[in-house]
């Protein structure tokens, strides 16, 4: 920074207003953590209904149940974090097409109303093939639900260690890392070891994928520009430094060699032990992305 | 008509009478500000001077709080200034994220967001902001961008390679426009920022009864 380099440009805010703090914090985390599982549970339900039609068909109604429940906790988090939160109606009768949030309200909307649908179809009418067709347009619509957070976090244009497209790819690979850690929970011993090997494929590279676009950012970020290089100050010996790399052990790495480790010597079992630590890690992961550029003073 | 600001840093003094004036005007709460004055002492001892900045919303013309706004809170006057329906904001602070000036606050009373709407009521009436009148020293000057006789127009003309703005790199273009700034007020990265010498950070209070 200037202020560091010489005596004669050593420059010391002497008086000012207090540094805004964290606006977005731990309820926000949540909001993309509980999105992530709810939409990559249906992108793993969609491949494994594919893929395995057969051996999977058992996971239509708790798939559906569980994206139902954690998409709910997504939209309670969301609605709770708004310092006028009985004024959430007007996203739908004021809509600003603009903006991410307002995008993300309508796709969320439709969302659940598709999953709905679905579980309208497999619990009350017991049919899978209208299960089935649902499933495809939910698919399509968990695209942009998954997405709209990292537009939002794109058109935030004080933050700029939010990235396009880092944060879309991110969005999408937390979706994948979720949706199968899940899947292998939910799954348990029902699953034959096909598809056990390949919940774990899927978990441990976008574990991988996501751990490279967290390192290159880590990395390289800070040649880029000032501000980046001061957000990541925070998590390169700065005050978030230890829970930085928490969330990156537990999110890609402890699951990454589990799952290499499950693959190579068949031992399945340590498929679980994987899953848990991703869900856990990614909540710290997000939560420390989220939280460090809002340390930054803007003025 | 494009309503902008332009700040003389030669002429500010810190006397901070715009900021009072600003939360008269707007009955602003405490602990928040719709326009503040930052202190910054650069150099070091003997070879020190103090500098004075006012820092406000710069009703940037691509605004990226318009943009993020959900429900069109924030939104644009026909005169370009951005302003804000607190009837209709949410309180979602994707506006607080977006600016980069850091302009935006949420407001603790009516826990909606808010900022500097360049007195966009007393301009209806055709008066100036309470800024501009409380400023000893003319250091605020207001106008129309878009006529070459005002008084802003004139005098970016007058200062042509001396007029900046704020983070122009943000791609924002601001309305809101610096004389005699240099990196150290207008890049809040150029100056250290030590926990202890915010105003009115960590309130505390003395004891009842006072001193024992």
């Amino acid at each position: 920074m200037a202020h560091e380099m010489i005596a004669a440009t050593n420059a010391i805010v002497v008086l000012d207003v207090a540094l805004p703090g964290i606006v977005w914090g731990w309820i926000i985390t949540m909001n993309m953590w509980a999105k992530s599982i709810g939409t990559g549970i249906v992108f793993l339900t969609f491949f494994l209904l594919k893929k395995y039609p057969e051996k999977t068909g058992f996971i239509r109604f708790p798939a559906v149940a569980i994206s139902i429940v954690f998409i709910h906790i997504f939209l309670f988090f969301t609605v709770i974090d708004l310092h006028q939160m009985f004024r959430f109606w007007h996203i739908f009768f004021y809509p600003h097409l603009t903006s991410a949030i307002t995008i993300g309200a309508w796709m969320a909307t439709g969302f659940v109303g598709l999953l709905l649908a679905m579980a309208y179809a497999i619990y009350m009418q017991k049919d899978e093939a209208l299960y089935d067709k649902y499933l495809g347009w939910t698919v399509l619509l968990a695209i942009p639900v998954t997405l709209y957070t990292a537009g939002l976090m794109a058109e935030s244009t004080a933050r700029e260690l939010w990235q396009m497209p880092t944060e879309s790819a991110q969005m999408i690979l937390a979706a994948l890392l979720a949706g199968s850690a899940t899947m292998i929970l939910l799954g348990g011993n029902k699953f034959d070891n096909a598809v056990k090997k390949d919940l774990g494929l899927v978990l441990g590279l976008s574990a991988f994928a996501a751990f490279i676009l967290y390192m290159s950012e880590y990395i390289f970020g800070a040649m880029k520009a000032e501000e980046v290089a001061a957000t990541l100050a925070f998590i390169k010996g700065g005050e978030y430094t230890i829970l930085f790399w928490i969330g990156q052990m537990m999110a890609f790495i402890i699951p990454m060699v589990l799952v290499c480790m499950s693959i190579t010597k068949e031992r399945y079992y340590l498929l679980k032990i994987a899953a848990v630590s991703a869900l856990v890690g990614l909540w710290i992961s997000k939560h420390v992305w989220l939280v460090i550029p809002q340390l930054l003073n803007m003025s | 008509m494009q309503l902008g600001f332009l700040v003389d840093l030669h002429l500010c003094m810190g006397c901070k009478g715009c900021e009072i004036a600003c939360k008269v005007e707007n009955e602003v709460p405490l602990s928040t500000w719709r326009l503040r004055v930052k202190y910054i002492d650069v150099g070091t001892f003997p070879e020190t001077k103090r500098t004075f900045t006012p820092l406000r919303c710069n009703h940037c013309a691509n605004a990226p709080c318009e943009r993020i706004c959900p429900v069109s809170a924030l939104h644009y006057l026909e005169n370009g200034i951005v302003n804000i329906d607190k009837e209709r904001c949410i309180g979602c602070a994707g506006c607080v994220m977006a600016c980069p000036y850091g302009a935006i606050y949420i407001d603790p009373q009516t826990q909606t967001a808010d900022k500097c709407t360049y007195c966009a009521h007393r301009i209806a009436s055709s008066m100036m902001p309470s800024c501009v009148v409380a400023c000893p020293v003319e250091a605020n000057i207001f106008g129309d961008l878009d006529n070459p006789t005002s008084n802003i127009s004139k005098y970016i003309q007058q200062h042509q390679g001396d007029v900046q703005v704020r983070k122009p790199e943000k791609g924002t273009d601001p309305h809101h426009f610096y004389v005699g700034g240099g990196n150290v007020q207008l890049n809040p990265l150029a100056s250290s920022r030590d926990e202890g010498h915010n105003l009115f950070n960590k309130l505390t209070h003395l004891p009842l009864g006072g001193h024992h």
